[in-house]
């Protein structure tokens, strides 16, 4: 008989492949005398019975392994994860299996509160740290709300986390499962953690301590007092104070950051006899593990109750190429966006358009070569800090949206897993505005054949005084939003002559309706409970800060790269009288060397396309697939962006491929009958934009600029993520 | 062989076996082979399988729906001579219109669950063939005809 439960008691040392380290370790505590909370091991064997009937295991195989990994970027395995998350938030357990495990909950719990954790066989087994791979849930009562996550800690088996290290945990559809433990919950007052070693100092034992539950500590959240012990006697060497203010406590159906009352503010969470408590506790289970151990420990009056003990691992060697312990460190916290986005909304962003203000201010005409030298790479500089700061602070926030995703899913487990998008968009992005200004003017010509009919002759300021004043506060407010090596505006011609092409079409903003979009609201909302709402509106706040502030910090910072360009270009210019060749190539990071009469100018080449040998056969592509981004469906000509001039020769219809979408080529969207982007992801920005047009769009196509050129048949499949190169029989039968 | 009576529910149950099979088509006489996620109705009336729109097997079948479809158990191995069993079915395809695809569609996704999105996109057509005729294939040579018309 398959066996889905087992008790503490029933736990083997064999059991590692059955139920993860983390359970069998937990017995062994157990039967060793240390106290842990009573608790029920789910077997590896529960999850492959609910995969294997419901079918989901093939369906992670169709989606896990639509692209290679090696072709995947992180946003992509991040959507990845969330498809899989949201199929097993709504795939529910068969009858026989269900039945069993609600039995038992009630059995061994009734309605005490419990937390569910993951114990994968073979995570801690490895010789390097891979903590936080899978999810744990505390807090959570009642059987049918253990099981709902026990889905949820199966789930995370394929959590973008895990996917990053798939090779080094050896995840692997056919042979991967994820037991679970479900354990009493202990209502600490005071926690912490216990390193049996100090994993910098040989001879040091460290205990890291906050009031309340150690989720905060964990996280990151709530800052500890941190203890250095002698590792032999237990004797304590030095304390560090933390500022205490905060404590994670247990809330409805979770848990809750609270202010600290004033008269623990100043005590230390354990005193001296404690500490030894937790010290000896844990040379205890080092004498049981035969290695020096990594405890998390609490205390709920005078006793000390321990949650869990592995080996300590090392960290996983960093090899400096590695993005990914930056991709994790992209996971924050409620509390660490809140404090992201008043920082980026009040500090950054008037900080840069200040930046870019005072940059336009210079003239630089009246520079001499050596200051105009000096002054391009000063705005290389400043472009350099802002870029990093970007990185630092602007990018990590876009995980607002992902968290807002995940709460959303997780509580209206809707049919479309990027349904939640929908509810993000809207928002007055600043690309969006600037395509309302452009369209405002398309009108105008489309509604006045002699404004139309002069424009192609004449200049604009002879023509009409309302449009030429609109159409210079549309140059002033965004002409200088730079696009790699170009402007939105080059000459005033170019837009122009895209506004003629708009002039003929009447494309809004489609985007789903307002009422859509309230009752898309109303319906997330009515999922809580009246005291939870205003969390629930705190969160999709921040994930509406997020989706703006990506769209309008990329904005801002290509205005102070176009201040970069316009000091570039001003070089470019008095190169150019120079009787030398290839001056038009200069590189820009070699400009200002070449303004100062050093180094050599080199002439960028254009890229060699492959050099066939004569062979006569060809390869072509006729569909490649993508990660499905916007649904919908369009055939059209493409238009490959390669360069700034493409974007301007844009025709109505004409189906955009490029590598990677800027908002600062966004303004042909409106054009647009669908979207086809190189680099992968649902919240980047070629999907946000065509999202808010209702065009179909398909992301991650790998090496779309090499296979498609511009004058191909395109059929875009935002449906299924595929693009189909050449004619197609396109029937609509529906 | 397998005795006279017996074949039809024996290939019902050979059918279900079998995720996948060759579906063949062809464009202006060109032939062209494809291979697809089927099932089987249970009266063995119909072979149902899903596709996209843009597909060439798509194109091939408006342009003329006479279909034949291969399934098989071969394992690759020089002994599939012997041991593999092949069943050849001919007929003609035709779109399930998806509002009028009921039990069609229930019997697809019994055997297919992890294709729900797949076929519920818009860009996806369910297609059944009417199947003539069943050549079933044993030991390389043995060929039975079941005849449904």
């Amino acid at each position: 008989m398959t066996i889905f439960i087992l008790t503490l008691d029933q736990v083997e040392e064999g059991h590692g492949p059955m139920l993860g380290g983390k359970a069998v370790s937990l017995a062994a505590m157990h039967k060793n005398g240390i106290p842990v909370p009573p608790a029920i091991c789910i077997t590896v064997e529960a999850y492959l019975d609910y995969v294997a009937s419901t079918g989901l295991r093939d369906q992670i195989v169709l989606d896990l392994y639509r692209k290679p990994f090696e072709e995947m970027r992180w946003e992509e395995i991040w959507d990845t994860s969330l498809r899989i998350r949201n199929a097993f938030l709504r795939t529910l357990v068969p009858a026989d299996l269900r039945e069993v495990l609600l039995k038992e909950f009630e059995l061994q719990f009734r309605g005490r509160p419990v937390s569910v954790r993951s114990s994968a066989p073979g995570e801690d087994s490895s010789k390097t740290s891979f903590a936080g791979l899978h999810e744990s849930f505390v807090n959570i009562r009642g059987p049918e709300a253990i099981l709902e996550h026990v889905r949820l800690v199966w789930a995370s088996l394929w959590s973008d986390r895990a996917l990053l290290y798939r090779q080094e945990i050896g995840l692997d559809v056919k042979k991967s499962a994820m037991a679970v433990i479900v354990q009493e919950m202990i209502l600490g007052e005071r926690s912490g953690i216990v390193f049996g070693k100090s994993p910098t100092d040989n001879a040091l034992s460290v205990i890291e301590a906050v009031y309340g539950l150690n989720q905060g500590l964990v996280d990151g959240t709530i800052e500890p007092d941190r203890w250095h012990l002698d590792r032999q006697t237990g004797k304590v060497v030095s304390h560090f104070a933390a500022v205490r203010d905060q404590a994670m406590r247990p809330a409805e159906n979770g848990i809750r950051l609270e202010a600290l009352p004033p008269d623990l503010r100043d005590q230390p969470p354990l005193v001296e006899t404690e500490l030894s408590e937790v010290y000896s506790l844990c040379m205890r289970s080092e004498a049981i593990f035969h290695s020096p151990q990594d405890m998390e420990w609490t205390y709920r009056g005078r006793d000390l109750h321990t949650l869990q003990s592995r080996p300590i691992t090392t960290d996983l060697q960093q090899n400096e190429d590695d993005q990914r312990p930056w991709y994790l460190s992209l996971h924050r916290s409620f509390e660490n966006l809140k404090n992201l986005r008043a920082k980026i909304e009040t500090e950054l962003i008037p900080a840069m358009e200040k930046e870019a203000q005072a940059l336009a201010l210079i003239d630089l005409k009246s520079l001499s070569n050596v200051a105009l030298a000096d002054e391009i790479d000063r705005r290389r500089q400043i472009h350099q800090r802002w870029l990093d700061i970007y990185k630092r602070d602007c990018i990590p926030f876009a995980h607002g949206m992902r968290l807002f995703g995940q709460v959303y899913n997780d509580r209206v487990q809707p049919d479309d897993p990027f349904e939640f998008v929908g509810l993000l968009s809207e928002t007055g992005m600043m690309s969006t505005r600037r395509n309302e200004m452009l369209q405002e003017l398309a009108d105008m010509i489309k509604h006045d054949a002699t404004l139309s009919e002069c424009l192609k002759n004449a200049h604009l300021e002879n023509c009409d005084g309302v449009f030429a004043e609109k159409f210079n506060a549309l140059v002033s407010r965004f002409g200088d939003i730079a696009w790699g090596e170009s402007r939105f505006i080059h000459d005033a011609k170019d837009l122009l002559t895209l506004l003629m092409e708009m002039g003929g079409s009447s494309s809004d903003v489609k985007g789903q309706g307002k009422k859509g979009l309230e009752t898309l609201q109303e319906d997330f909302l009515s999922m809580f409970d009246d005291d939870q709402r205003s969390m629930a509106l705190d969160i999709l706040d921040i994930g509406r800060a997020s989706y703006r502030l990506r769209d309008d910090d990329n904005i801002y910072l290509g205005k102070i790269e176009g201040q970069v360009l316009a000091a570039v270009e001003e070089g470019r210019s008095r190169l150019a009288k120079q009787p030398q060749a290839g001056v038009e190539d200069t590189d820009r990071d070699h400009l200002s060397d070449a303004l100062q009469g050093e180094g050599t100018i080199t002439s960028q080449g254009k890229a060699s396309s492959d050099a066939g040998q004569g062979k006569p056969h060809f390869v072509a592509a006729r569909q490649i697939v993508g990660q499905p981004a916007g649904p919908g469906l369009a055939t059209g000509k493409a238009r490959v962006i390669s360069q700034h001039s493409d974007l301007f020769q844009f025709k109505r219809g004409d189906i955009l491929v490029c590598d990677a979408i800027d908002p600062g080529m966004t303004f042909v969207i409106p054009l647009a009958s669908a979207v086809v982007e190189r680099r992968g992801g649902m919240l980047i920005h070629g999907a946000i934009i065509a999202r808010e047009y209702g065009l179909p769009c398909v992301t991650g196509v790998t090496d779309a600029t090499r296979w498609i050129k511009t004058g191909d048949i395109l059929t875009v499949d935002g449906y299924l993520g595929m693009v189909i190169i050449g004619e197609s029989n396109l029937s609509h039968k529906t | 062989m397998i005795a006279l009576e017996n074949h039809k529910a024996d290939l019902i149950s050979f059918l279900g076996s079998q995720p996948l099979a060759v579906l063949a088509t062809h464009n202006k006489g060109q032939p062209y082979g494809s291979l697809v996620a089927f099932a089987a109705t249970q009266d063995l009336d119909y072979l149902i399988f899903s596709t996209t729109r843009s597909t060439r097997k798509f194109a091939n079948l408006s342009a003329d729906p006479r279909a034949a479809m291969v399934i098989d158990n071969r394992s690759n191995h020089p002994s599939d001579l012997r041991f593999a069993r092949a069943v050849t079915a001919t007929g003609r395809a035709e779109e399930i219109p998806k509002d009028a695809s009921g039990h069609l569609l229930k019997t697809y996704l019994n055997k297919h669950p992890h294709l729900e999105d797949f076929v519920a996109s818009p860009s996806c057509a369910l297609i059944r063939i009417r199947i003539d005729v069943y050549y079933l294939v044993t030991r390389f040579q043995n060929v039975v005809e079941i005849h449904l018309t």
